[in-house]
């Protein structure tokens, strides 16, 4: 699809968004306004972002401890995301989740999971779900190369292509699994969509740097399961800019500070916006207004955090049971 | 009407299948094969194979799976031909059934049953004989339930579909085949009520599953060199009915209770200092545990006899406490 007639910056609107919420997310955990473990989306902004802008608002989005930007790319307030990491009563699940669990059941994001490939086979359970009702509705499955040689993962792609159920596995491929390089995960580690074409899934590759390629890629994928009902995986080809999480240095450890620069070189929003630009469907002035509409909106989402209350003592003992 | 365990079990899901079109049962062997132990015999004939569905011997993925389908409001029974199978679908029931509620807030629920035969047969070796009831009921988000009749059975079974949380339900293979008298037609019976199934004035005997059998028997033979045993069949073990106990308590003043679990950190452990808490000043004794032994099963029989609570034993505690 070329950029010529088309607006693309709605997409680069999104993904600055993510960006912006997470550069001030890294900002607060650093003044201990937010703890416990968080994990950054920089540098993978276009999979969540080019991915979602393929789906309807009624399918289902479900992901790993990585979930923010997923979150904030399926809409939802970025007041009661900051707020969810602040852990305050009016964050998304009432600061009981906090970053690694974001649930929003309007919008059908069923949350984000922390244990590795632990939310595969919940994955196959909404798309069950879809196919018991004989609903129309797909699901997409986020997570990391990490979770690909896991038990869980090839217990979920096997269900999956034996009842031909409509997920979409999204591998987002970084190249690695916290601080162990992906060849040092898997047997075969450059081609990841070998392992689902074995269990006789449909598969392919798209570089996940190009928003317009992962858009272009899963319009047609989406489709295809909606349309056909059988599972889809999808390897996107990324790179995260941060560490693993917080407490993970962005290079020295695992991999080189050259090999980081160079990785940025192909910043999805760097790339965006110079299609944009070359295209003409948007000027540095464009630009500029959209990055201020944005730093308003982060900003005001952190003063909404921070001027929420936390839980009260009550809510402790509340949600354990759907009774009391 | 005198039905098996078994014939029970079949009624209670057979009936709530009929009246809500949102529950399917999933698990190895349930559909052509009739179940490993026969209890969903002639359902994938009734409600076909979308609702009776056939697993491949994947715990952990088809667990997931009835997890994800519950988030949605549907109302999954997963079938474990063992609970032994089930560890392997720890993760999905523990960090996941578990927890969705709270840590979305109260946005999603996950109403499902996870059921099956836990506890041991005969010579059944370490792997397939165990009483794992205790793991569970150490977490928060899950109820646990274990009958020991078929009359109760059906009815928390019954309850235990319509629930809106996770409950994970034990049945015993040497249970399948017991006979009892149950009701005719619809009846439910509420989980987390413990139930006299015997009076008595001396002692109380706490148990459940398998081990209620027990208790009944000894109390029988007690009774007869005139010790009158209350039997107190505690069926939900969580949330642990301990108003009742307590009442038996106050009544016999001492308490005996059998479980076929480890003894270290097991079932009865919590139960004793539930009735502590409870009921410390109407106890005349300390209260005895009987209970499986610390080991591994082993699959020679006179050794498995020996690992296993029996009659002797559970007269023996009772004498001690009086």
């Amino acid at each position: 699809m070329n950029g010529k007639r088309e607006n693309l910056l709605p997409l680069y609107r999104d993904m600055f968004l993510i960006r912006r919420f997470e550069e001030k997310s890294a900002e607060m955990y650093a003044l201990a306004k937010i703890a416990g473990f968080l994990h950054l989306y920089i540098g993978q902004e276009a999979v969540a972002v080019g991915c979602l802008a393929a789906t309807r608002s009624d399918d289902y989005v479900i992901s790993s401890y990585r979930d923010h930007g997923h979150c904030l790319a399926r809409g939802s307030d970025p007041k009661k995301v900051m707020a969810e990491l602040f852990g305050r009563a009016t964050g998304l699940c009432k600061g009981k989740g906090g970053s690694m669990h974001l649930i929003d059941a309007e919008r059908n994001f069923m949350g984000g999971y922390a244990i590795v490939g632990g939310h595969l086979p919940l994955a196959v359970g909404l798309a069950f779900a879809i196919h018991y009702r004989k609903g129309d509705q797909v699901v997409l499955c986020f997570f990391g190369d990490g979770a690909v040689p896991s038990g869980q993962a090839h217990e979920s792609f096997n269900l999956a292509a034996l009842w031909n159920l409509p997920v979409i596995f999204i591998c987002e491929n970084n190249r690695y699994g916290m601080g162990t390089p992906v060849q040092r995960e898997m047997s075969l580690y450059t081609n990841l969509i070998d392992r689902a074409i074995s269990h006789g899934m449909r598969a392919e590759q798209v570089d996940g740097m190009d928003v317009l390629a992962v858009r272009d890629l899963m319009t047609r994928v989406v489709a295809a399961v909606r349309e056909r009902h059988h599972p889809y995986f999808v390897e996107a080809l990324t790179y995260r800019f941060m560490g693993h999480s917080m407490a993970d240095p962005a290079h020295g450890v695992y991999r080189t500070r050259e090999e980081v620069e160079e990785a940025r070189k192909q910043d999805p929003l760097g790339r965006l916006r110079e299609t944009i630009l070359r295209s003409g469907c948007g000027s540095e002035v464009d630009f500029k207004q959209l990055e201020r509409e944005i730093d308003e909106v982060v900003r005001a989402s952190v003063t909404f955090a921070e001027e929420s209350p936390f839980p009260g003592m009550s809510a402790l003992y509340e949600d354990v049971y759907a009774d009391h | 009407m005198v039905v098996t365990y078994r014939e029970a079990l079949n009624q209670a899901m057979r009936e709530e299948m009929r009246r809500d079109g949102r529950v399917f049962l999933i698990g190895e062997e349930v559909g052509y094969y009739q179940g490993a132990f026969k209890v969903s015999k002639g359902f994938v004939e009734e409600f076909g194979p979308e609702r009776v569905l056939d697993t491949p011997i994947t715990e952990a993925g088809f667990t997931g799976l009835a997890v994800g389908a519950a988030m949605t409001g549907l109302r999954p029974i997963v079938e474990l031909m063992t609970f032994n199978f089930g560890i392997l679908a720890l993760d999905q029931i523990v960090n996941n059934a578990a927890k969705i509620r709270y840590m979305s807030g109260g946005q999603l629920s996950v109403p499902m049953v996870i059921r099956g035969p836990g506890s041991a047969a005969h010579q059944l070796a370490a792997q397939h004989s165990q009483s794992l009831e205790a793991w569970f009921c150490h977490v928060p988000g899950l109820k646990v339930i274990a009958p020991a009749t078929p009359y109760d059975a059906k009815g928390l079974l019954k309850s235990a579909v319509r629930d809106e949380n996770t409950v994970i339900f034990f049945e015993a293979q040497l249970l399948y085949g017991t006979k009892g008298e149950i009701e005719e037609g619809e009846y439910t019976i509420p989980i987390g009520k413990a139930d006299v199934k015997r009076a008595g004035s001396h002692v109380t005997v706490a148990a459940y599953s398998k081990m209620l059998l027990l208790a009944l028997e000894a109390a029988e033979e007690l009774s007869r060199e005139g010790i009158e045993v209350e039997v107190v069949d505690l069926r939900t073990l969580k949330p642990l009915d301990v108003e009742t106990l307590a009442q038996s308590v106050h009544k016999t003043g001492r308490l005996v209770i059998v479980e076929e679990g480890w003894r270290f950190a097991g079932l009865g452990a919590q139960v004793a200092e539930s009735v502590y808490a409870k009921a410390f000043h109407s106890l005349d004794a300390p209260i005895v545990r009987v209970t499986g032994e610390d080991v591994p099963m082993p699959y020679a029989r006179p050794l498995e006899d020996l690992a296993i609570p029996d009659r002797a034993r559970v007269i023996s505690a009772v004498k001690q406490v009086l």
